[in-house]
Protein backbone atom coordinates (compact mmCIF):
# COMPACT_ATOMS: atom_id res chain seq x y z
CA UNK A 1 0.00 0.00 0.00
CA UNK A 2 2.94 2.10 0.90
CA UNK A 3 4.06 2.00 -2.85
CA UNK A 4 0.48 2.86 -4.39
CA UNK A 5 1.10 5.95 -1.89
CA UNK A 6 4.27 7.07 -3.06
CA UNK A 7 3.30 6.90 -6.91
CA UNK A 8 -0.03 8.73 -5.79
CA UNK A 9 1.89 11.16 -4.67
CA UNK A 10 4.01 11.69 -7.01
CA UNK A 11 0.96 12.04 -9.40
CA UNK A 12 -0.21 14.68 -7.57
CA UNK A 13 -3.07 13.52 -4.78
CA UNK A 14 -2.34 13.65 -1.33
CA UNK A 15 -2.15 10.65 0.70
CA UNK A 16 -2.55 8.59 4.04
CA UNK A 17 -2.18 5.34 4.99
CA UNK A 18 -4.02 3.74 7.37
CA UNK A 19 -2.05 0.89 9.26
CA UNK A 20 -2.08 -1.77 11.46
CA UNK A 21 1.47 -2.98 10.44
CA UNK A 22 4.01 -0.25 11.58
CA UNK A 23 7.26 -1.82 10.39
CA UNK A 24 5.80 -3.05 7.31
CA UNK A 25 4.87 0.69 6.48
CA UNK A 26 7.91 1.84 7.81
CA UNK A 27 9.63 0.05 5.38
CA UNK A 28 7.74 0.90 2.54
CA UNK A 29 8.21 4.43 3.49
CA UNK A 30 4.96 6.59 2.31
CA UNK A 31 4.24 10.39 2.92
CA UNK A 32 1.59 10.20 5.83
CA UNK A 33 0.64 7.43 7.81
CA UNK A 34 -1.87 6.63 10.57
CA UNK A 35 -1.31 4.18 12.63
CA UNK A 36 -3.98 2.11 14.43
CA UNK A 37 -2.90 -1.31 16.71
CA UNK A 38 -5.28 -3.67 15.22
CA UNK A 39 -5.23 -7.33 14.15
CA UNK A 40 -5.39 -8.32 10.42
CA UNK A 41 -8.01 -7.62 9.10
CA UNK A 42 -9.63 -5.55 11.29
CA UNK A 43 -7.86 -2.24 9.80
CA UNK A 44 -10.47 0.32 9.91
CA UNK A 45 -12.15 -1.03 13.55
CA UNK A 46 -14.27 -3.47 15.60
CA UNK A 47 -17.14 -4.80 13.38
CA UNK A 48 -20.93 -3.71 14.48
CA UNK A 49 -19.21 -1.20 16.15
CA UNK A 50 -20.14 2.30 14.29
CA UNK A 51 -18.63 4.61 17.38
CA UNK A 52 -15.35 2.61 16.91
CA UNK A 53 -15.25 3.00 13.32
CA UNK A 54 -16.33 6.70 13.26
CA UNK A 55 -13.36 7.80 16.09
CA UNK A 56 -10.48 5.55 13.97
CA UNK A 57 -11.26 7.44 11.35
CA UNK A 58 -11.65 10.78 12.70
CA UNK A 59 -8.60 10.25 14.17
CA UNK A 60 -6.90 9.44 10.95
CA UNK A 61 -8.38 12.51 9.10
CA UNK A 62 -6.60 14.36 11.76
CA UNK A 63 -3.35 12.79 10.96
CA UNK A 64 -3.59 13.96 7.51
CA UNK A 65 -4.40 17.86 8.60
CA UNK A 66 -1.37 17.73 10.88
CA UNK A 67 1.54 15.41 9.61
CA UNK A 68 3.91 18.08 7.52
CA UNK A 69 7.21 15.92 7.43
CA UNK A 70 7.40 13.09 4.20
CA UNK A 71 7.83 9.43 5.91
CA UNK A 72 5.52 10.63 9.39
CA UNK A 73 3.61 7.95 11.15
CA UNK A 74 1.31 9.35 13.31
CA UNK A 75 0.31 6.94 16.18
CA UNK A 76 -3.62 7.42 16.28
CA UNK A 77 -3.89 5.78 20.38
CA UNK A 78 -6.33 3.53 18.69
CA UNK A 79 -5.92 -0.02 19.84
CA UNK A 80 -7.84 -3.43 19.35
CA UNK A 81 -8.15 -3.81 23.27
CA UNK A 82 -6.13 -2.56 26.14
CA UNK A 83 -5.37 -6.43 26.60
CA UNK A 84 -2.26 -7.13 24.14
CA UNK A 85 -2.99 -10.98 24.49
CA UNK A 86 -3.96 -11.16 20.60
CA UNK A 87 -0.73 -10.20 19.31
CA UNK A 88 0.61 -13.60 21.31
CA UNK A 89 -1.31 -15.90 18.17
CA UNK A 90 -1.33 -12.90 15.70
CA UNK A 91 0.19 -14.14 12.56
CA UNK A 92 0.77 -11.61 9.08
CA UNK A 93 -1.25 -13.35 7.22
CA UNK A 94 1.71 -14.42 5.25
CA UNK A 95 1.55 -17.27 7.40
CA UNK A 96 -1.29 -17.62 9.21
CA UNK A 97 0.35 -18.68 12.22
CA UNK A 98 1.54 -22.01 11.32
CA UNK A 99 4.56 -22.94 12.42
CA UNK A 100 5.36 -26.56 10.31
CA UNK A 101 4.42 -26.83 6.57
CA UNK A 102 2.42 -29.22 7.38
CA UNK A 103 -0.10 -27.08 9.17
CA UNK A 104 0.28 -24.52 6.34
CA UNK A 105 -3.61 -23.25 6.79
CA UNK A 106 -3.73 -20.40 4.18
CA UNK A 107 -6.54 -20.81 1.22
CA UNK A 108 -4.85 -22.45 -2.03
CA UNK A 109 -3.55 -19.95 -4.37
CA UNK A 110 -5.80 -20.47 -7.08
CA UNK A 111 -6.23 -18.51 -10.28
CA UNK A 112 -9.94 -18.33 -10.69
CA UNK A 113 -11.91 -15.86 -9.55
CA UNK A 114 -12.72 -16.89 -5.75
CA UNK A 115 -16.69 -15.23 -5.05
CA UNK A 116 -18.15 -14.93 -2.20
CA UNK A 117 -21.72 -16.27 -3.06
CA UNK A 118 -22.02 -18.74 -6.34
CA UNK A 119 -24.59 -15.99 -7.49
CA UNK A 120 -22.00 -13.46 -7.79
CA UNK A 121 -20.35 -15.72 -10.21
CA UNK A 122 -24.02 -16.59 -12.34
CA UNK A 123 -24.09 -12.56 -12.08
CA UNK A 124 -20.12 -11.95 -13.69
CA UNK A 125 -20.32 -15.36 -16.14
CA UNK A 126 -23.77 -13.57 -17.23
CA UNK A 127 -22.77 -10.02 -17.90
CA UNK B 1 2.29 -5.93 15.78
CA UNK B 2 6.05 -6.53 14.38
CA UNK B 3 4.07 -8.36 11.13
CA UNK B 4 8.02 -8.17 9.94
CA UNK B 5 9.55 -10.12 12.98
CA UNK B 6 6.70 -12.36 13.07
CA UNK B 7 6.81 -13.51 9.17
CA UNK B 8 10.29 -14.01 9.98
CA UNK B 9 9.69 -16.26 12.46
CA UNK B 10 7.20 -18.34 10.89
CA UNK B 11 9.00 -18.69 7.78
CA UNK B 12 12.22 -19.35 9.20
CA UNK B 13 9.89 -22.28 10.88
CA UNK B 14 8.46 -23.44 7.39
CA UNK B 15 11.68 -23.36 6.01
CA UNK B 16 10.58 -20.92 3.84
CA UNK B 17 12.93 -18.56 2.08
CA UNK B 18 12.87 -15.21 3.81
CA UNK B 19 9.96 -13.12 3.05
CA UNK B 20 11.09 -9.65 1.21
CA UNK B 21 9.21 -6.57 2.15
CA UNK B 22 9.35 -3.61 0.11
CA UNK B 23 11.91 -1.15 1.12
CA UNK B 24 11.85 2.85 0.33
CA UNK B 25 14.32 4.26 2.12
CA UNK B 26 14.57 7.14 0.24
CA UNK B 27 12.22 10.47 1.03
CA UNK B 28 8.91 9.82 -0.01
CA UNK B 29 7.29 12.25 -2.51
CA UNK B 30 5.40 14.84 -1.48
CA UNK B 31 2.07 16.76 -2.50
CA UNK B 32 0.63 19.19 0.07
CA UNK B 33 -2.97 19.12 0.91
CA UNK B 34 -4.71 22.14 -1.93
CA UNK B 35 -7.28 22.41 0.99
CA UNK B 36 -8.89 21.86 4.43
CA UNK B 37 -9.87 17.89 5.01
CA UNK B 38 -13.27 19.44 5.93
CA UNK B 39 -13.44 20.80 2.27
CA UNK B 40 -11.55 17.84 0.52
CA UNK B 41 -13.15 15.13 -1.64
CA UNK B 42 -11.95 11.60 -0.68
CA UNK B 43 -10.98 8.54 -2.64
CA UNK B 44 -11.10 4.94 -0.58
CA UNK B 45 -8.33 2.80 -1.79
CA UNK B 46 -8.74 -0.36 -0.12
CA UNK B 47 -6.38 -3.88 -0.25
CA UNK B 48 -8.89 -6.27 0.90
CA UNK B 49 -10.81 -7.49 -1.69
CA UNK B 50 -13.43 -5.75 -2.04
CA UNK B 51 -16.03 -6.14 -5.43
CA UNK B 52 -19.83 -5.94 -5.85
CA UNK B 53 -22.16 -8.20 -7.47
CA UNK B 54 -22.16 -7.78 -11.49
CA UNK B 55 -18.04 -8.05 -10.97
CA UNK B 56 -15.60 -10.73 -11.84
CA UNK B 57 -14.19 -11.57 -8.18
CA UNK B 58 -10.27 -11.25 -7.47
CA UNK B 59 -8.65 -14.63 -7.71
CA UNK B 60 -6.16 -15.58 -5.32
CA UNK B 61 -2.58 -16.08 -7.56
CA UNK B 62 -1.09 -12.67 -7.17
CA UNK B 63 -4.02 -10.66 -9.17
CA UNK B 64 -3.10 -7.48 -9.73
CA UNK B 65 -6.08 -6.06 -10.91
CA UNK B 66 -8.61 -3.05 -9.64
CA UNK B 67 -12.30 -3.19 -9.11
CA UNK B 68 -14.13 0.11 -9.35
CA UNK B 69 -16.86 -0.20 -6.45
CA UNK B 70 -19.55 2.39 -5.89
CA UNK B 71 -20.21 3.73 -2.61
CA UNK B 72 -23.43 4.93 -2.85
CA UNK B 73 -24.91 1.50 -1.92
CA UNK B 74 -24.24 0.37 1.93
CA UNK B 75 -21.59 -1.57 2.56
CA UNK B 76 -23.53 -5.08 3.88
CA UNK B 77 -23.82 -5.25 0.07
CA UNK B 78 -19.95 -5.57 -0.64
CA UNK B 79 -18.58 -8.54 -0.99
CA UNK B 80 -14.86 -9.70 -0.10
CA UNK B 81 -12.52 -12.39 -1.28
CA UNK B 82 -8.79 -12.32 -0.13
CA UNK B 83 -6.74 -15.65 0.45
CA UNK B 84 -4.77 -14.59 3.63
CA UNK B 85 -7.26 -12.47 6.18
CA UNK B 86 -10.31 -14.10 8.15
CA UNK B 87 -13.10 -13.17 5.84
CA UNK B 88 -15.97 -14.40 8.23
CA UNK B 89 -16.32 -10.73 10.00
CA UNK B 90 -15.29 -8.44 7.41
CA UNK B 91 -18.12 -10.05 5.19
CA UNK B 92 -20.71 -9.83 8.66
CA UNK B 93 -19.18 -6.04 8.59
CA UNK B 94 -17.60 -4.83 5.59
CA UNK B 95 -16.70 -1.54 7.18
CA UNK B 96 -13.84 -2.88 8.90
CA UNK B 97 -11.62 -3.18 5.81
CA UNK B 98 -13.75 -0.79 3.52
CA UNK B 99 -15.77 1.76 5.76
CA UNK B 100 -17.83 3.46 3.38
CA UNK B 101 -21.11 3.69 5.48
CA UNK B 102 -18.83 5.49 7.93
CA UNK B 103 -16.94 7.88 5.26
CA UNK B 104 -20.83 8.61 4.27
CA UNK B 105 -21.27 10.04 8.01
CA UNK B 106 -18.28 11.96 8.18
CA UNK B 107 -19.17 13.83 5.13
CA UNK B 108 -22.29 14.34 7.11
CA UNK B 109 -20.49 15.64 10.16
CA UNK B 110 -18.87 17.82 8.21
CA UNK B 111 -14.74 15.94 9.02
CA UNK B 112 -14.42 15.72 5.45
CA UNK B 113 -15.92 17.39 2.29
CA UNK B 114 -16.99 14.37 0.46
CA UNK B 115 -16.39 11.06 -0.83
CA UNK B 116 -15.73 9.92 -4.34
CA UNK B 117 -18.95 8.14 -6.11
CA UNK B 118 -16.63 4.97 -6.23
CA UNK B 119 -13.72 3.35 -4.43
CA UNK B 120 -10.70 1.82 -5.82
CA UNK B 121 -10.19 -2.16 -4.68
CA UNK B 122 -7.79 -4.24 -5.39
CA UNK B 123 -5.88 -7.46 -3.43
CA UNK B 124 -3.45 -7.31 -1.24
CA UNK B 125 -0.58 -9.96 -0.71
CA UNK B 126 1.06 -9.93 -4.08
CA UNK B 127 4.03 -11.56 -3.25
CA UNK B 128 5.75 -9.84 -6.18
CA UNK B 129 6.97 -6.37 -5.53
CA UNK B 130 7.87 -6.22 -9.14
CA UNK B 131 4.50 -7.03 -10.60
CA UNK B 132 2.65 -4.46 -7.98
CA UNK B 133 4.60 -1.91 -9.32
CA UNK B 134 4.62 -2.56 -13.06
CA UNK B 135 0.42 -3.95 -13.33
CA UNK B 136 -1.35 -3.13 -9.99
CA UNK B 137 -0.21 0.64 -9.04
CA UNK B 138 -0.51 2.41 -12.96
CA UNK B 139 -4.29 1.26 -12.57
CA UNK B 140 -4.70 2.82 -9.19
CA UNK B 141 -3.14 5.84 -10.14
CA UNK B 142 -4.75 6.13 -13.24
CA UNK B 143 -8.16 5.57 -11.72
CA UNK B 144 -7.81 8.14 -9.19
CA UNK B 145 -6.84 10.99 -11.27
CA UNK B 146 -10.34 10.27 -13.38
CA UNK B 147 -11.63 10.59 -9.93
CA UNK B 148 -11.28 14.76 -9.34
CA UNK B 149 -10.77 14.53 -5.99
CA UNK B 150 -8.41 16.26 -3.14
CA UNK B 151 -7.45 13.28 -1.34
CA UNK B 152 -7.34 9.86 -1.17
CA UNK B 153 -7.45 7.08 2.20
CA UNK B 154 -5.80 4.15 1.84
CA UNK B 155 -6.92 1.44 4.05
CA UNK B 156 -5.07 -2.41 3.67
CA UNK B 157 -5.45 -4.85 5.20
Amino acid sequence: MGLVARALEEAGVPTLCLTAAHSITAAANPPRAAFVDMPLGYTAGRPHEPDFQRDLLRRAFAAFATIDAPGTIVDTGVRWSDDDSWKDSASSGLSNGVVSAEGDTRSERSPEPQYQYDDDRRAAEGA
Amino acid sequence: MDYIARTREQYDALGYEPYRWAERPDPPPWTPLAKPVAESSVALLASGGAYRRGHVAFHWNDDTGIRMVRTDEPAVDVRLTHFAYDLVPAREDPNIVFPIDRLHELVDEGVIGGLAPEAVAFMGGIYSVRRAEAELVPQVVEAVAAMDVDLALLVPV
